[in-house]
């Protein structure tokens, strides 16, 4: 791939995933389930304090085994955003203000059908009156090709914290 | 002055949701008397293994001995109070203190002190400088419990009847003792007092309505909608049971002949699974087995889901407004590789902060403790008098047993508050005065 295809495609990506966050701060919720690929793989570990050179083998819990903050496909996603949609959820409603910003955004690989994409994620949550939550994290994302778009594949998402210092995770990441 | 916590009439007032100076006397007459949930033997199966849990506000360290026996102390160092382990579980020999590194055995034993010969020979004596131990310590099925009391009562006269109840969160599903594992643990802060989440879990029925939009969409492991768990308790009697020492919860007994229900019935494998565990259950368990767990809360902050989903949450006051909520998730340690895969996957999406159905608990939680701490809101006491005066079911097994929704659950569980914050002697605190403990099978 050429210097310049890589820019074009980075550019791209990045459009992609500045769209994404457009939907959900609009809180166009089905729409945003439409970016999600079938088979896909939404996994948040939970992060644990660990000895000094534990860190790659005990530091998140594994996607696939035991309990993370999130480890699930895209039904369970739907039910989410069907539970938000009710209007009577209440840890949604009235709905919280959120903004997502995604930076630092790099491509780690790229076949002619996937794209993986490293990012940073900020997402801000405002609550009714004075809740304020800020869920600052590395993100990775794999994209799938789907004519002129993407889907999203696989999202990974390391949150920078140990113990939730939120009482919900009632937004999506 | 009126009483604060009038069980009679089911009034209670907000102060002791709000104030710090019930807080504070919570932390000194309840929580260092009350035995409380530390974590379960799977998380440390081997000799040096260690957890850090807490008690209340308090860091302790779980941990299995050079010997293999439980042990759990105060994670503060005895020199200047260094909390000794910022781990959060692992295997170690040596306990060592980053400040001025003290270093303590995993029996909690001083054992190295730097420049011991120089600075400290004939006046330390380091037989008294262990790590604090809890008074007392029971295993009970592989869960660990302690309090700082010495003179509490042994946990299973504590647990009394509800013995029955907590055995089906603990019990393999097929009715074996024990042989539970947890398989992860949510730690995560909220603003809330404590006794909001824990009332919940004696058996808040009514609550019910605040649930409606995950009963709407459907997320049962049978994908039914119209409901958040497979319904095993539609054949079954509902109880709502307060015991002495203020434990709670609800249940259903389920008729006799009952039958299974299918259960995660998305998946075949599981399905079948559950099949023989309900018939191999009701084989082992006879009578027993008709009891159906559903919500409880071992006084005074341990909470568990019975059956679907399946865990013990400990509700650790972190000030009077903020929770910190620690859940321990359970499989049965042999259920084959796709059930705890199923069970897994229910778990995280009821429970938790990302739970669908717990995150609406959350939200009435802050919002009820917030609204609730206001000078005129402080001078309404909250209302506990629902189905106040109605017979209780005698034939139903011990405890106050009621067959409809009911507030003398919690009136219960605060009659017994009330009596740790007036310093009551332990018959008093485990209610031996309130009814004869029937142990009908014994
Ligand atoms: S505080 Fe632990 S050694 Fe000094
Ligand atoms: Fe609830």
């Amino acid at each position: 791939m050429s210097t310049i295809e890589r820019l074009l495609l980075k550019q791209e990506i990045e459009d992609f995933l500045y769209l994404e966050a457009d939907l959900l701060d609009g809180r166009k919720f089905r729409d945003w389930l439409d970016l999600l690929a079938e088979d896909l793989v939404y996994f948040m570990p939970i992060r644990r304090n660990v000895k000094f050179g534990q860190h790659d083998e005990k530091e998140n819990t594994r996607q696939g085994e035991g309990i993370s903050w999130f480890d699930e496909d895209k039904w369970t996603l739907t039910k989410r955003v069907e539970q938000v949609l009710t209007g009577v959820h209440y840890a949604e409603e009235p709905l919280s203000r959120v903004t997502h910003m995604v930076s630092n955004i790099r491509l780690l690989d790229v076949t002619p059908t996937e794209v993986t994409v490293g990012c940073r994620f900020l997402v801000y949550q405002n609550r009714v009156e004075y809740e304020n939550y800020t869920f600052i994290g590395r993100r990775t994302d794999v994209l799938r090709r789907n004519g002129e778009s993407w889907l999203i594949a696989k999202r990974e998402l390391i949150l920078e914290q140990n113990v939730l210092l939120a009482k919900n995770l009632s937004i999506f990441f | 002055m009126t009483n604060p916590i009038d069980t009679e009439r089911g009034l209670i007032s907000r102060e002791i949701f709000v104030s710090p100076e019930y807080h504070r006397a919570e932390l000194e007459k309840l929580y260092t008397r009350a035995w409380l949930f530390v974590g379960h033997e799977s998380q440390i199966p081997n000799p040096g293994d260690f957890f850090v849990s807490r008690m209340a506000e308090e860091s302790v360290i779980l941990c299995r001995d050079a010997r293999g026996e439980i042990r759990i102390f105060l994670n503060s160092c005895r020199h200047r109070g260094m909390k000794v382990c910022r781990y959060e579980q692992g295997n170690t020999s040596l306990f060592v203190c980053p400040y001025h590194s003290w270093s303590y055995t995993t029996d909690g034993k001083l054992q190295g002190v730097p420049l011991y010969r120089s600075l400290y020979e004939g006046t330390l004596n380091r037989d008294e400088w262990s790590l604090v131990p809890v008074g007392r310590l029971a295993n009970y099925k592989g869960s660990i419990w302690a309090t700082w009391d010495e003179t509490a009562p042994d946990f299973l006269a504590y647990l009394g009847d509800a013995v029955d109840h907590l055995d089906q969160v603990l019990d393999c599903r097929d009715g074996r003792p024990g042989g539970a594992e947890v398989i992860g643990v949510h730690k995560w802060v909220f603003p809330s007092n404590w006794k909001l989440a824990a009332e919940n879990f004696l058996g808040d029925s009514y609550h019910n309505p605040s649930h409606r939009s995950v009963d709407m969409i459907g997320m049962s492991g049978s994908a039914q909608p119209g409901q958040r768990r497979d319904n095993e308790y539609t054949n079954a009697q509902r109880v709502w049971i307060g015991f002495p020492a203020g434990h709670g919860l609800t249940a259903g007994i389920a008729h006799p002949d009952l039958e299974y229900t299918p259960t995660y019935a998305q998946y075949p494998e599981v399905d079948e699974y559950f099949r023989y565990c309900f018939y191999e259950r009701k084989r082992r368990l006879g009578e027993k087995a008709r009891n159906l767990a559903l919500v409880g809360n071992i006084f005074p902050n341990t909470s568990y889901h019975g059956r679907q989903p399946r865990s013990l949450c400990v509700w650790h006051p972190s000030g009077p407004d903020k929770v910190e909520g620690w859940r321990f998730f359970l499989v049965d340690a042999d259920a084959p590789a796709a059930v705890k895969d199923v069970l897994r996957h229910y778990y995280m999406r009821y429970s938790g902060p990302a739970g669908m159905t717990e995150q609406d608990d959350m939200e009435n939680w802050l919002y009820a403790s917030k609204a609730s701490s206001g000078t005129i809101a402080r001078r309404y006491p909250f209302n506990y008098q629902m189905a106040m005066g109605k017979p209780n079911a005698a034939n139903l097994g011990p405890g106050l047993v009621a067959t409809q929704m009911t507030d003398q659950t919690p009136r219960n569980f605060y009659r017994t508050y009330a009596r740790y914050l007036n310093g009551d002697g332990w018959d008093s605190l485990l209610g031996r005065d309130l009814q004869p403990i029937r142990r009908a099978a014994e």
